[in-house]
């Protein structure tokens, strides 16, 4: 991991202000996902999340993918967080801080996040370290809105009634779960 | 962006025919409009409604106009008009583009002015016969996007927009058959028509997926090019197919035998909505849409091909001709005589569709729309002032001619036209129907068509005979007595101080709305003059709302069929229409042939003029040339029409007048003859198909497999489940006394113990927690991933 | 930039996010965690994409968007029934899968 960082903060043919934002952004990230999961306050959880997923619409729009930038805000930031929000609310969690918000045996999720973070470190740093991905600026990106609804309505139209029908499925089913009666 | 290059043709089209894409435009902008303002003025919506279809008719009357004086700029030099083609790209996907625009020719140009005009005046009809309904708003709304369906499906220049226009309707007609939905009744009729149509809806989709996969192309005018250039004849089988497909939906739509059990049921909404959806528009769509791709159907049902004597449109449409025509003279209900003759007449449309008469089929289309929304919107009159909201012609009517003299008189003048008596509009495309029948070769329909039209008569003379004349009964005796002589605001507090009496007659919604239009009336006085003022002439009929349009239409029900007079060698109207075939005429033949015998040989020869040499060269198929009209060839249609009428007056003098004639004898007779009763019955129970489709079709389908699957689960599963178990417990009675006490249980008893220790020894990763079970999930994958690597590296 | 940039952002996400399902005790929480888990296998996805100049892994970055809502609102409604059956959302209080 460390030689990719190096490498590439001292790449020549590297866009700079791409780059500091990427590591700016990722920073943040990096920050806000640790918190999420160790906070003692559900809100501020929820909150940090929603840090994170910001900046994961910034790093879409960094990879030339505006059209998912904006899904990810609308979904994740509009609906989803707002979902969890009520979850929040409606399961009464403490709105304070809480120590009790993890597990007697969280200990264990150390070794096995690390084992996972080394495993998929190496994989990538050994298949993909050195490439460089295209520059924005200088070749013009195939992929537009436009592309992305012909895929849609094209080769993917069946996958994409089956995800109709899943929302369909789920909206229901949620429904039928959070129903009183 | 421009999909298709404007189609101007040799001669540059005028404003209108370049613009006629704003005639659907306009009443779907107003749908919105009612729909988000309607309530807040003044007259809730109507006006709005009524503004963008007066509109729509000037453009559609400015679009006819140019119309005409593009074919006669064309018809020396250039040959046929060519229409006048606007598309642009709706979506596209995959590369396939789909336009939405307008295409003007003959037929859409006929249809959009008869739609309009039609639409105009029903609409300036509802403003008083709806007036103070609950969901008055609503009711214009939903009338005004129907119009836009229709006009948006009447200019389709491709299939897509056809579907569009065609979908619309349906959900509209859905919503206005069960405008007072909550009778029971009204809301299964609309379902019932909204299933039903769709059932036939499913043959438009597959239909227009096979014409994409035939030829590549949903452009109305491509496809009827190609088709008829020939260009189909590899894959005529499937061009077949495809026809069929899409004439189920056009069965389903024109209520054509089979599924014709809906449109009588869709009687249950309000009168103006029967008189513009079941009489004059949607159920032409059927028809329509046979007429706007007929290359289709006649290159892929082998219409006109020399020694076929049916085919699947002339048979369908025969069959609808007869059995409708017969269960109209069972029917009391005087809108349901005149839904059965609706469905009557689209099979005469169908037949002659089927029999290659494009332009009679057309021109029936026009004719009948004039003459059947009269009929209806009387009906509607009668139910409105003389009769207490009851449609019932043997309880509530008889002898109301003498107080409603517009009512009567565009009723028998939209009669004389249904029937086909001369110089009357149906006379001229009925007639047209029938003569090229006999010219064409196809003897079968031609007898269907006369007999049609002996039946018509018959069952439309009863039924005037029933409203207009004899004593009057129920509802029309308080009419005709206590509201005697006085202006019609009188009857109009005479008719709420009645209204109670009748209530079981009455819809309660709109009883409702009599009430409050009472109260109205009484708080605002000058308000309810304004609106309910009788036609200076004709004081004790229908308000001038309700009258004016009744008039116009009654006038119309006469000289409609003036524009196309076979009689007199006056061919205007299939002239302006004849290049909307897509397929050319065999004019020539007939030009050079003579007499009574060229019709028939200019169906013959225009049938094998596979070879082309003619003025359009390039299409290998044509329809045959209209027949010309001798008079000895109608007679014997109008000397059964004639005869009809003298039987069924006769008859019904004598069975609801009492009078002693020469039909008195057959009074009773479905009382004492067991065949005659035994016919009757099969008429009242509609030949039994509403019960064949609801108790025996959806029984067979829900009940059996229902049933079949409790038999087998009962007997099959349950006989495998408890054999196998007797079985099993047979055999393990077997190995327990000799296997396993002896052999096995000293080797289970030692596997056992490890087991059990194992799992002891593993039981508490079972914790049933779900973070632990998320840790070893990962961490195996982790330790898998790694496993994976070292292999591969 | 390197293309390993993303992966490695990903892969760290991805980590974090296997820690809070595991130390969690909180069912909204644990919800959340994977959350991440999902977003950064998003975030894998777009940078395939750009990587290959193909549109599939928007695409699929959508799909995984939509399904990933569905999850959440069956989820959460899983929680409130849990919530309301046992006035509790603390996971190790669930142990009827216990063997």
């Amino acid at each position: 991991m460390s030689a990719a960082l190096l490498s590439s903060t001292l790449g020549a043919d590297v866009n700079v202000a791409q780059n500091v934002a990427f590591y700016i952004i990722a920073a943040v990230m990096v920050w806000g996902a640790i918190r999420v999961v160790t906070t003692n306050n559900v809100v501020h959880g929820a909150l940090w999340l929603v840090v994170v997923l910001g900046g994961i619409a910034a790093q879409y729009i960094l990879a030339a993918a505006e059209f998912v930038a904006v899904s990810q805000v609308l979904v994740y930031i509009g609906a989803v967080m707002v979902l969890f929000l009520f979850g929040i609310m409606l399961t009464r969690a403490t709105i304070g801080s809480d120590t009790d918000l993890n597990n007697k045996g969280w200990g264990i999720g150390i070794p096995v996040a690390a084992a996972m973070l080394g495993v998929l470190g190496y994989v990538v740093l050994d298949y993909v370290g050195d490439d460089v991905l295209v520059d924005q600026d200088e070749a013009r990106i195939a992929i537009t809105t436009q592309s992305i609804s012909d895929g849609y309505l094209g080769d993917y139209l069946v996958p994409f009634i089956a995800l109709s029908f899943v929302l369909l499925a789920a909206a229901i089913g949620a429904i039928v779960l959070a129903r009183k009666d | 962006m421009l999909l298709g290059a404007e189609t101007d043709g040799v001669v540059t089209a005028g404003w209108f025919l370049q613009n006629a894409w704003l005639i659907p435009v306009i009443p779907a902008i107003a749908f919105f409009g009612i729909l988000f303002f309607g309530k807040k003025l003044p007259r809730g919506g109507s006006e709005l409604g009524l503004i963008s279809m007066v509109a729509a008719f000037t453009i559609a009357a400015g679009t006819a106009w140019q119309w005409v004086d593009r074919v006669h700029a064309y018809s020396p030099e250039y040959g046929e008009a060519e229409p006048v083609i606007r598309q642009w790209t709706w979506w596209q996907s995959g590369g396939t583009e789909f336009g939405i625009g307008q295409q003007i020719d003959g037929l859409s140009v006929t249809m959009l002015l008869l739609v309009a005009f039609i639409s105009t005046l029903v609409l300036v009809y509802s403003t008083e016969y709806v007036r103070g309904d609950r969901r008055y708003t609503h009711f214009f709304a939903s009338i005004t996007l129907f119009s836009a369906g229709m006009l948006t499906m009447v200019i389709a220049p491709n299939m897509v927009q056809l579907i569009l226009g065609w979908e619309i309707m349906g959900l509209c007609s859905f919503l206005l058959i069960g405008h007072w939905w909550e009778e029971q009744a009204n809301s299964r009729a609309a379902l019932k028509a909204f299933f039903t149509v769709r059932v036939g809806d499913m043959g438009l989709l597959v239909g227009t997926a096979m014409l994409l996969g035939i030829f590549g192309t949903l452009d109305i005018l491509e496809i009827n090019q190609l088709t008829a250039e020939g260009a189909a004849d590899d894959s005529k089988n499937l061009l077949m197919w495809t026809a069929v497909a899409l004439f189920i939906a056009c069965i389903g739509k024109s209520g054509q035998f089979p599924l014709h059990t809906w449109l009588p049921d869709a009687m249950a909404g309000p009168t103006p909505v029967s008189s513009l959806l079941h009489s004059s528009t949607m159920v032409v769509a059927g028809v329509f849409l046979v007429a706007r791709i007929y290359p289709v159907f006649y290159v892929g049902l082998d219409i006109n091909v020399a020694g076929q004597q049916f085919n699947l449109i002339a048979v369908i449409g025969g069959i609808t001709v007869l059995i409708a025509a017969l269960l109209a003279f069972v029917q009391d209900d005087i809108k349901k005589v005149l839904a059965y003759s609706t469905v009557s007449q689209l099979g005469y449309m169908m037949m002659s569709l089927g029999i290659g008469a494009w332009t009679a089929a057309v021109f029936h289309i026009w004719t009948h729309a004039f003459f059947k929304c009269c009929l209806f919107l009387a009906a509607g009159s009668i139910s409105h002032t003389a009769s207490h909201h009851s449609f019932d012609m043997k309880k509530d009517m008889g002898g109301i001619w003498r107080k409603m003299p517009v009512t009567t008189g565009a009723w028998i003048a939209s009669t004389a036209a249904l029937c086909g008596v001369p110089y009357f509009s149906g006379f001229f495309s009925k007639d047209e129907i029938i003569d090229s029948a006999r010219a064409y070769d196809y003897t079968v329909f031609y007898y269907v068509g006369i007999i049609g039209a002996f039946m018509t008569t018959a069952y439309m003379t009863r039924a005037t005979y029933l409203t207009f004349f004899g004593t009057p009964r129920g509802a029309a005796a308080h009419f005709m007595g206590v509201a005697h002589d006085t202006s019609h605001e009188v009857h109009g507090h005479a008719a709420d101080a009645v209204g109670a009496e009748h209530a079981d007659d009455h819809l309660p919604e709109h009883a409702d709305a009599h009430d409050a239009h009472g109260h109205d009336a009484h708080g605002h006085d000058d308000h309810h003059v304004s609106h309910s003022r009788p036609l200076p002439f004709a004081k004790t009929d229908s308000p001038w709302q309700i009258a004016g349009p009744i008039l116009v239409l009654g006038i119309l029900a006469v000289s409609a069929g003036y524009i196309n007079m076979p009689v007199h060698k006056f061919y205007w109207f299939e002239h302006q229409t004849e290049s909307a075939i897509g397929l050319p005429i065999a004019h020539e033949e007939e030009k050079s042939a003579d007499g009574g015998e060229g019709a028939e040989a200019a169906a013959v020869e225009g049938e094998e003029a596979h070879g082309g040499d003619e003025a359009h060269s390039e299409a290998i198929y044509s329809v045959p040339a209209p027949p010309k009209f001798k008079w000895v060839n109608a007679a014997p249609g109008l000397i059964l029409v004639a005869l009809g009428f003298a039987i069924s007056l006769g008859m019904s003098m004598a069975v609801f007048g009492r009078r002693k004639n020469l039909f008195a004898p057959f009074v009773g007779l479905t009382r004492r003859n067991r065949i005659a009763r035994g016919g009757h019955t099969v008429l009242v129970k509609k030949y039994g198909l509403d019960s064949l489709y609801e108790n025996i079709i959806v029984r067979a389908v829900a009940y059996p497999f229902a049933k079949a699957a409790y038999w087998f689960n009962q007997n099959v599963i349950d006989a495998v489940v408890n054999g196998a178990g007797r079985s099993g417990k047979l055999t393990g009675e077997w190995i327990y006394r000799n296997v396993d006490q002896r052999v096995v249980d000293g080797a289970v008893n030692a596997s056992g113990l490890v087991a059990s220790e194992s799992g002891h020894a593993l039981q508490p990763v079972q914790s049933g927690k779900v973070n632990q079970y998320g840790a070893l999930l990962f961490g195996a994958a982790a330790v898998g991933a790694i496993v994976l690597i070292l292999i591969n590296a | 930039m390197y293309a390993a940039n993303f992966l490695l952002l990903s892969a760290v996400l991805f980590s974090i996010g296997v820690f809070g399902v595991i130390a969690r005790r909180n069912a909204v929480m644990v919800l959340m965690s994977i959350e991440l888990i999902l977003n950064s296998v998003n975030l894998n996805l777009i940078a395939f994409a750009l990587m290959n100049d193909n549109v599939d892994g928007h695409i699929f970055a959508l799909f995984v968007i939509a399904v990933a809502a569905a999850e959440v609102g069956v989820g959460l409604a899983m929680v409130l029934m849990i919530y309301r059956n046992r006035r509790s959302i603390a996971l190790d209080e669930l142990s009827e899968m216990k063997g």
